[in-house]
């Protein structure tokens, strides 16, 4: 499979399906190793980076379950198709943005990923789509099995795993679960439930990761401890806490059903509005449009659309996607016009019908 | 003047100076407010984790302890404690046994604890000191070759190959 093959898809965790999906976008859950006979990253030499992403690579391949994973020099891409991995989640930031030897390897279904070489020598990252962190650790922790059979990690009998930065340390796993919170932020209840998050420990980020503002309302919790507590145990802490965020937000956007239904669809209608209708639009402004959109088709305000069509516009509208699919480089005015004739295809296609405002 | 952001008087007046040009800003007092806590918000775990420590080890180190503490080295992969206080990445995994004492209260710091509790590798938990040696002699060769020091570097290549056998998993 390459690159173009999978701009054209939608990705694990945009699937739209499973537990709690009109709000609960995606779980995740990333385990952090490092070799033991390596320096970490920051005190690699290019051989060592080398050396790691060899026996990585050899162990990879070697392992027959995974016949067909994607295996991509990162160092070798264009910048373009860095970006684009980032957008879906595949690969982060630091990952793209970093220089030397490093990697990714990915599943067909974008189940997982292996990233190598990123701040640690491995980062595997599984997602599935909704609520379903069991499922993930499941299977993260099966993945983690197979490396380890032929690769020694670091690992100490008190510190537990052990990882280039002391906030990971432990169980080197971070737990992160994307919702979508619309109705919290236009009650401005947002900023209260995320602080009352932050008092038991948990990390609340943008879309994302570290940094990222809260894009078009989806919010990443993940835990912030990774010592003294078991991989188990920090998955139910974050497990329970989540069906109460989801009711909050339920609770939120039944008062504004209730208490301004007017208000409320007129945001929702506006939104699908321009969407259809403009010929230029940014990033930002798209994802904040689709927002509205989304909570509007999940409260039954727009009957015509489905919420997996709007999850693919959210990644498609992205400028590397956007890129990748148009199969040209684009600067930000080609994009924004590009992205708006990519929203207008694909959001008046579902009626069959010039105008789909007028169809409402 | 009028505050840039709503009606009420500018109180506060302040030059920001991070971008490529100075940038002059006249706010009432909550919009300073509102102004002056986002720039104060940090903006990465790894700078937040450096001040806890550097704070840490203010209230219990006096200056001069601090710079020796800084010059402290790791003999595996040459990582000093002033790096690190610096990054806030580590270098080896022998910094977790090196540095163990000052590594101790930051990480009784983010995590409320000092022992892992979850999972360990399946083959069981041997010592590691091989492989430590392992990042050493390694580094041990590159600075051979540098230095055109072939013989060394041909013992060390024999030396790393002979451990790298002996600590191969299985």
């Amino acid at each position: 499979m390459n690159l173009e093959e999978l701009a054209q898809k939608c990705g694990e965790w945009l699937r739209g399906s499973g537990p709690e999906s009109d709000i609960v976008i995606s779980s995740r859950i990333r385990l952090a190793r490092n070799f033991a006979d390596f320096p970490f990253i920051r005190k690699c030499s290019e051989q060592d980076r080398a050396a790691v992403e060899g026996q990585l690579r050899a162990a990879i391949e070697g392992e027959k379950s995974w016949n067909n994973l994607t295996y991509i020099d990162v160092d070798k891409l264009p910048e373009v198709d860095q970006q684009f991995l980032v957008e879906r989640q595949l690969i982060s930031r630091e990952h793209a943005d970093a220089s030397g030897a490093r990697a990714v390897a990915i599943d067909p279904d974008e189940q997982f990923s292996l990233m190598i070489n990123e701040e640690d020598h491995l980062r595997i990252q599984v997602m599935k789509s909704g609520l379903d962190l069991p499922a993930a650790w499941k299977q993260v922790d099966q993945i983690d099995d197979l490396l380890e059979k032929t690769i020694t990690f670091a690992f100490h009998s008190s510190l537990g795993y052990l990882t280039a930065c002391p906030t990971n340390v432990g169980t080197g796993m971070r737990v992160s679960v994307m919702l979508h919170l619309p109705a919290l932020v236009i009650t401005r209840q947002i900023d209260k439930v995320l602080r009352s998050l932050q008092k038991i420990s948990l990390a609340v980020r943008g879309l994302y990761g570290e940094g990222s503002q809260a894009m078009g309302d989806f919010y990443q919790i993940s835990n912030q401890i990774t010592l003294g507590r078991s991989e188990e145990d920090l998955i139910t802490q974050i497990n329970e806490v989540i069906p109460v965020m989801i009711d909050y937000e339920r609770k939120a956007r039944q008062f504004l059903v209730n208490e301004s239904h007017e208000d409320l669809h007129d945001r929702v209608s506006r939104a699908y509005g321009i969407l259809c209708t403009a010929k230029t639009i940014s990033s930002e402004e798209t994802m904040h449009l689709l927002s509205s959109l989304r909570m509007g088709i999940n409260l039954g305000l727009i009957d015509n659309l489905e919420i997996p069509v709007i999850n693919k516009l959210f990644i498609h509208t992205q400028p590397a996607h956007l890129q990748k699919l148009r199969g040209m480089l684009l600067d930000t005015a080609d994009r924004n016009a590009e992205r708006a004739h990519y929203l207008q295809q694909h959001l008046q296609k579902r009626d069959g019908d010039d105008d789909p405002v007028e169809n409402n | 003047m009028k505050c840039q952001q709503c009606e009420k008087p500018a109180t506060f007046h302040i030059t920001e100076l991070a971008g490529d040009l100075p940038e002059e800003l006249h706010l009432c007092e909550d919009h300073a407010r509102v102004y002056l806590m986002q720039a104060d918000e940090p903006e990465e775990i790894a700078p937040s984790i450096a001040g806890a420590l550097a704070q840490h080890l203010k209230i219990s180190q006096t200056a001069e302890e601090l710079s020796e503490l800084d010059k402290r080295c790791c003999p595996v992969c040459e990582l000093t404690f002033f790096e690190f206080r610096n990054a806030g990445r580590l270098g080896c995994p022998h910094d977790y046994i090196f540095f163990g004492e000052e590594l101790e209260p930051l990480i009784q710091n983010i995590h409320g604890a000092a022992t892992h509790t979850g999972k360990k590798p399946r083959r069981g938990t041997p010592g590691t000191d091989g492989q430590t040696e392992l990042i050493r002699l390694r580094r041990e060769l590159e600075s051979a070759v540098e230095r055109e020091e072939y013989e060394q570097a041909s013992e060390l290549r024999d030396e790393i190959k002979k451990l790298e056998q002996e600590n191969e998993p299985g």
